[in-house]
């Protein structure tokens, strides 16, 4: 291994997909990827480049890491699940085996894992549930009780439903629609399982609203709260100051730090979600820097 | 093998002529886990004022066809924390720093310039460029860069604070009518030197919402999508030079570049040395890549010395 790869917490390499197939609304793609499967903890992302060298789409899409394994039979690879919403990821959805894709990761932080063995919570929705079963492993095998709320729109858009029976010791299904499990969000069957379960952690993934109302339903019953977050990112490597968002810091002051570096994850009761509002995030008057009044 | 060094005037010579861009690569530690950014020809640093500053609300991004339109509004740790930290580390590494300073008032550059001359790491710097592309609080928001004078009382400003071996740099907006009257009067000021091009201002509405979809409304267009701006910039800029309309002085090109050939395409039109800006996002280590991809392309076409590169497309 060279000096520079020894340094390095992440690495860019030219992934060849060795296995894609559909799942209900996604595309869940495997990537021969060894040096993000050896580096790769749960909570981190991966950064996909689009069309090839050439390409006039130049911004890396990312996506959360589904699952790993280091040492599998083509070398390690790296598993996500992809929802096609636009061109990069139509794009990334249509690459078939032996097509090749260029990778740079792990990226950003992990989910903090307790040091004690307490109840946790895993709350995925929509594709949001990808990162929480790899986690809900590590979890188990450290005793924690681990249970799981997977909830979508629809039917189709829930991602996990039988793994996550695997994984975990309790799965509650909820729909907006009813298709599948309750009706309604995972945010309504939450209380009883935290009561019930004594959790100490809330894990979320999932849209922004999903996890400001996981936080506060943690917060309501004793248990903390850790949440990835998305948000639109240039670089994903931490260059760019595009990814930013209101979080408190321990110092109790808040700044406009970059959800890809100092994120993904987030304690819930950190971030401010006084701040969003319809895809928009303001910067809060007594944030660290802002604006004054009069000045820039 | 090519002698890639650089003559960035003031007597300082630059191993190669590559450069990160401000913006594009943070203050180092997070490309130096891709590449050593020792081996760049210098690294430019965020574009940092006098104090902390948050920037704007999200979205700050909007990608468009080969390119991208940010709105950040420079946000930063402020020139002390600046000195304190980033440029400390970025001498641990060995890097040559060319730090790129800002201000809402061309009082605020020259606190930031003083700031930085007067701080311990101050040897890794091997320039100082000005960013001139900010508004200017005392003219209701206009840009300096988009006015002659108000660029040229920067300039004079930041120059008296900086020791004469320092070159230093202005850096151009091309949102202007006629590019080298600003660089002649950044030049007459006592610039030593002129980097080309910022960001174009520019505009995406979101048509699911139907608002614009920048938090800032406006932002700066970047990537490949602009690189015939920059090219043209140059080209006029050194053109004028040749004429003898302002006083011949190292360009620093930038806008667009992403491979070796992009980076000759300025080079060719007159850029002494090269940044590479947004294409660092769809490939972290492009700076050092697009170094070798030049390299390989002037032996490939018989140049000995890089600087025989620079501006050859003029005349012929
Ligand atoms: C940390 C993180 C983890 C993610 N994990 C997953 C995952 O596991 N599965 C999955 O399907 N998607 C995931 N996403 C969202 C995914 O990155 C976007 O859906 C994707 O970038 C959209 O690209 P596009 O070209 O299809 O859409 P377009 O709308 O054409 O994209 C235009 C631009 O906006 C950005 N953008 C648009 N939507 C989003 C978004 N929701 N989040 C971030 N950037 C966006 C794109 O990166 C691109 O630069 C994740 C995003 C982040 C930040
Ligand atoms: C996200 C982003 C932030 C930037 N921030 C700065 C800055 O702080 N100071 C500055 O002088 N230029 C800044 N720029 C402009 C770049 O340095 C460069 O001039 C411009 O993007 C054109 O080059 P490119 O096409 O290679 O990106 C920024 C550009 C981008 C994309
Ligand atoms: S995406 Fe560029 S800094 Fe986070």
């Amino acid at each position: 291994m060279s000096e520079r790869s020894l340094r390095a917490r992440v690495t860019q390499e030219v992934a060849e997909v060795i296995a894609t197939r559909r799942v209900g609304a996604y595309q869940h793609i495997t990537l021969v990827a060894p040096g993000v499967a050896e580096l790769a903890r749960p909570g981190q992302f991966v950064a996909l480049a689009v069309g090839g060298e050439t390409s006039g789409t130049l911004l890396r899409r990312s996506f959360s890491i589904h699952k790993v394994s280091p040492s599998g039979t083509y070398g390690g690879t790296v598993e996500i699940v992809v929802s096609a919403v636009g061109v990069g990821t139509r794009w990334i959805v249509e690459r078939a085996p032996h097509d090749t894709i260029d990778v740079v990761g792990p990226l950003g932080k992990a989910f903090p894992l307790p040091t004690a063995p307490v109840a946790c919570v895993l709350v995925g929705g929509g594709y949001g549930s990808a990162p929480l079963f790899w986690l809900a492993g590590e979890l188990r095998e450290r005793g924690c009780h681990v249970e799981m709320v997977l909830g979508a729109a629809s039917e189709d858009k829930l991602f996990g439903v039988v793994e996550a029976r695997r994984s975990s010791d309790g799965v509650t299904v909820t729909t907006d629609d009813g298709s599948a499990g309750q009706r309604g969000w995972v945010s309504d069957p939450l209380p009883e399982i935290i009561d019930r379960t004594k959790a100490g952690v809330v894990y979320g993934c999932g849209p922004m609203g999903m996890l400001e109302s996981i936080t506060r339903v943690a917060e309501a019953h004793g248990a903390v709260a850790q949440v990835a977050v998305e948000e639109s990112m240039a670089c994903g490597v931490g260059v760019c100051m595009t990814c930013v968002m209101p979080v408190v810091g321990s110092d109790g002051r808040t700044r406009m730090v970059r959800s890809c570096v100092e994120g993904p994850v987030f304690r819930g009761d950190r971030v401010r979600w006084d701040a969003f509002d319809g895809g928009h995030a303001r910067v809060p008057d007594d944030a660290v820097g802002a604006p004054k009044v009069g000045g820039h | 093998m090519v002698d890639l060094s650089v003559d960035l005037g003031r007597g300082r010579r630059l191993p190669n002529p590559l450069m990160t861009a401000s913006g594009c690569a943070a203050n180092g530690k997070e490309l130096h886990r891709f590449f050593d950014v020792a081996d760049l020809g210098a690294f430019v640093t965020k574009s940092v004022m006098a104090d902390p500053r948050s920037g704007r609300g999200t979205p700050r991004m909007a990608e468009t066809p080969s390119g991208m339109l940010n709105s950040i509004g420079l946000q930063g740790p402020g020139i002390g924390a600046f000195v304190e930290e980033d440029l400390p580390w970025l001498k641990s590494v060995g890097a040559r720093v060319l730090p790129s300073i800002a201000g809402s008032s061309s009082r605020e550059y020259a606190q930031v310039a003083a700031t930085l001359r007067d701080s311990s790491a101050f040897d890794s710097v091997v320039g100082v460029e000005v960013n001139i592309s900010c508004p200017n609080v005392a003219n209701r928001g206009l840009v300096f860069a988009c006015d002659p004078m108000a660029s040229a009382d920067v300039i004079g400003l930041v120059r008296e604070q900086l020791p004469r071996e320092i070159p230093v740099f202005a850096k151009l907006s091309p949102d202007v009518t006629d590019i080298t009257t600003i660089a002649s009067a950044c030049v007459e000021a006592g610039a030593d030197g002129l980097t080309m091009i910022n960001t174009l201002l520019g505009m995406v509405i979101d048509t699911d919402r139907l608002r614009p979809q920048l938090g800032g409304v406006t932002g700066g267009l970047s990537g490949p999508g602009i690189r015939p701006v920059a090219v043209r910039a140059i080209w006029q800029v050194r053109q004028a030079m040749f004429e003898g309309r302002l006083p011949t002085v190292p360009i620093i090109g930038v806008g667009g570049v992403r491979t070796g050939r992009d980076a000759l395409e300025l080079v060719a039109a007159g850029a002494s040395a090269i940044q590479v800006g947004t294409a660092v996002f769809n490939d972290p280590s492009a700076p050092v890549r697009v170094l070798r991809e030049l390299c390989e392309l002037l032996s490939a076409k018989g140049f000995e010395r890089f600087s025989d590169a620079v501006a050859v497309a003029h005349g012929r």
